[in-house]
């Protein structure tokens, strides 16, 4: 058994049901029958069946499973927004279905807040109205709100848009004022609603590892949401994978990566390997060197070295795409000893914006130079390096 | 072929005109003070807003047309339509009936709000209240705006007070409608996300759910001004002044001329209204929608 002051949350036995005939439907349950026949028998949904789980504090702790699985049911039943049909729910060692009004206040305004999947923002506030939201229900005076929400939005990287409406932002965005929303308050617990599913796979990676940081730094226990796997397993200190309302398997990453529990996991593991979604457009940089072919040897031996690179594209002056110069070849070619032309390696790997990563991935283990990403006219768009094909796995 | 199954049989007999007659007396005689409170309250209502508008000088008038016009539709062409419209009521020599009927017409309008949008807020609370509601508010909206007069003339008497309470009744619906739909429409997770931040129930209204559900209650306001102004036409038959009185006495001596002057008055006052709520209600909702 852990240690339980590390406990922060602890799920006993949670259940819950939907529908009139909650009595009978625990009896079926209970001698066996699964939720497609209590459904039919008895009109009864059963999203959660008997989950019990803890968290420890300041980690992150990761339900995954597929959309109907009760996942998003068991989050908004740690803050209460959903009433549990049974089980208990222990804060700190306390039971927050045992709250009375106020307490329940309390514990949504000072202990635990959440972050939701469409953000759940409030459009006819800007966006420091937002942040400040929770300061303001609780009753903090409107100068001392702002200056914590300035701090905060700040802090998710939003200076300079406090005044601005929702309806201005990106989704990015938007889901940064979200979290900032959910840390103004200062919580102990934020629980996340698949906070990060409505963004493009960029964003979503950019702000995952934000919320990484922002959890070292604030150290917050966290309650993440997720249906991807890659995710589960970047955020999560544990992880507990959820079918039909019930979890199947709870595990650290690690473990759970090296022996799932049974085959439905191992799919589940296995079926969103990053490669197949992510396509070069979303890894691929801005070169930061590029050679004319009219610069001359010792324009192109600045340019290199400005950038510290030991090799940069050439293109012509339609920006299509001609070749690689190394730096050592720009070398012999100021010296004389070979002609630009010559000099230029014309026998180099390209690939599209939507090639998908997974296909590029033997052609970018054997790469030598970084791979030009061009377009249907030869031109130039982006170039990928051997090391964003293979983190972008990780 | 016996008789009743062709005919309707005639000893089948339901009655329902003698029950409302007696409860109609019975209120005229039981609750004569309350409905002379309500009187009294109304009239005071109405004078102050007459009192207001006839001190409105007509260029100001036509000012703040132009002025709230332009900024809702940011284009002076739209200002300078609507203002020579209001223009044409004075040059029609209607300008004078025109402040009564706006003073009816704001009264009953302001009546209506103060009902309807907090019964509205309830209705939308609960969802056996709104199926007992719903077909209550139907009856109301559908029922020819004419039988609302008897009851109001009987127990107010007659001229501007008992319209106000006529036209209210009629111009009440869509208000308590549109405000319990509004909120009720408003997107479930920012109703969560209130309720997740601790607010209490008070706070999430009218913090959250109110100002989400503005521009449908805006569209529940504009259209309880349009019932207003189809209602004070109608209010004449039970002696209101103003442009109805107008129209009906054009009616009685069939001066045809006389009927659509003062007609074409009232959809002017109908269409800048009309315009200046739906843009108001289109600036809420640019800032809602996302």
């Amino acid at each position: 058994m852990k240690n339980n002051e590390n406990i922060v949350l602890e799920v006993k036995n949670l259940s819950k049901l939907f529908g009139k005939n909650k009595v009978p439907a625990f009896e079926m349950m209970k001698s066996g029958s699964d939720k497609k026949e209590v459904a039919k028998k008895l009109g009864v949904t059963v999203a959660v069946n008997d989950v019990s789980f803890q968290v420890e504090r300041g980690k992150i702790f990761v339900l995954i499973g597929l959309s109907g699985s009760g996942k998003s049911t068991v989050v908004r039943c740690l803050n209460l927004l959903q009433k549990p049909t049974s089980g208990d729910i222990l804060f700190e060692g306390k039971s927050i279905l045992k709250f009375d009004k106020k307490e329940l206040l309390e514990y949504r305004r000072h202990k635990v807040s959440m972050v939701f999947q469409s953000f759940g923002l409030m459009s006819h506030r800007n966006v420091l109205e937002n942040v400040a939201y929770g300061l303001e229900v609780r009753g903090t005076k409107k100068a001392e709100r702002e200056e914590r929400a300035r701090e905060i939005i700040k802090m998710v990287g939003l200076e300079g848009w406090e005044d601005m409406n929702i309806s201005q932002l990106s989704g990015g965005m938007r889901q940064r004022v979200g979290i900032a929303r959910a840390l103004a308050n200062d919580p102990d617990i934020l629980l996340m609603d698949e906070p990060f599913s409505a963004l493009d796979p960029l964003v979503r990676q950019d702000m995952q590892f934000e919320l990484l940081s922002i959890q070292k730094k604030l150290n917050k226990t966290v309650v993440f949401i997720t249906h991807d796997i890659n995710e589960a397993f970047k955020l999560g200190d544990m992880v507990a994978i959820m079918k039909d309302g019930k979890i199947i398997q709870m595990d650290t990453p690690e473990n759970m990566a090296s022996n799932p529990a049974n085959e439905y996991v191992e799919n589940f593991i296995n079926s969103a390997d990053k490669g197949q979604i992510y396509s070069v457009k979303h890894i691929m940089q801005t070169p930061s060197c590029m050679i004319r072919t009219k610069d001359g040897a010792n324009n192109a031996l600045k340019q290199m070295r400005d950038h510290s690179v030991s090799s940069a594209y050439v293109v012509g002056d339609k920006l299509e795409l001609i070749g690689i110069l190394t730096i050592d070849d720009a070398m012999s070619v100021r010296t004389g000893k070979i002609s630009m032309q010559d000099a230029i390696i014309r026998d180099i790997l390209t690939t599209s914006e939507d090639t998908l990563i997974s296909d590029l991935l033997s052609v970018a283990a054997s790469a030598k130079y970084p791979i030009a990403v061009v377009d249907e006219e030869n031109r130039l768009k982006g170039i990928v390096s051997k090391a964003a094909v293979l983190s972008s796995l990780v | 072929m016996p008789d009743w199954l062709i005919n309707f049989p005639s000893n089948i007999k339901l009655n329902i005109s003698d029950p409302i007659d007696r409860f109609i007396d019975y209120l005229i005689t039981e609750w004569d003070v309350f409905f002379d409170a309500i009187t009294s309250g109304l009239r005071v209502l109405l004078n102050s807003i007459g009192y207001v508008i006839d001190r409105i000088p007509w260029w100001l008038l036509l000012a703040i047309v132009f002025v709230l016009t332009w900024r809702m539709s940011k284009k002076i062409g739209k200002a300078i339509l609507y203002s020579l419209l209001v223009f044409a009521i004075g040059a029609m020599g209607l300008w004078g009936l025109m402040n009564i009927t706006l003073t009816i017409i704001i009264a009953s309008v302001i009546i209506s709000i103060i009902i309807g949008f907090p019964t509205g807020v309830l209705v939308s609370a609960s969802d056996r209240l709104n199926s007992f509601v719903r077909p209550i508010l139907d009856t109301m909206q559908t029922m020819p705006s004419f039988v609302y007069l008897i009851p109001a003339a009987m127990l107010l008497g007659l001229g501007n007070v008992p319209a106000v309470l006529a036209t209210t009744i009629y111009a009440v619906p869509p208000l308590i409608r549109l405000t319990s739909h509004g909120i009720r429409q408003v997107d479930s997770e920012v109703v969560e996300a209130a309720t997740a931040f601790g607010s209490t129930k008070w706070q999430s209204l009218i913090k959250v759910k109110i100002p989400q559900a503005m521009p449908t209650i805006m569209t529940g306001v504009n259209q309880t001004i349009m019932m207003a102004i189809s209602m004070v036409v109608t209010g004449s038959m039970i002696g209101v002044t103003g442009l109805g009185q107008e129209v009906l006495i054009s009616i009685n001596r069939l001066q045809a001329g006389r009927g659509f002057t003062a007609g074409i008055a009232i959809v002017i006052i109908a269409i800048v209204i009309d315009r200046l709520t739906q843009g108001i209600i289109k600036k809420g909702e640019a800032a809602i929608e996302e």
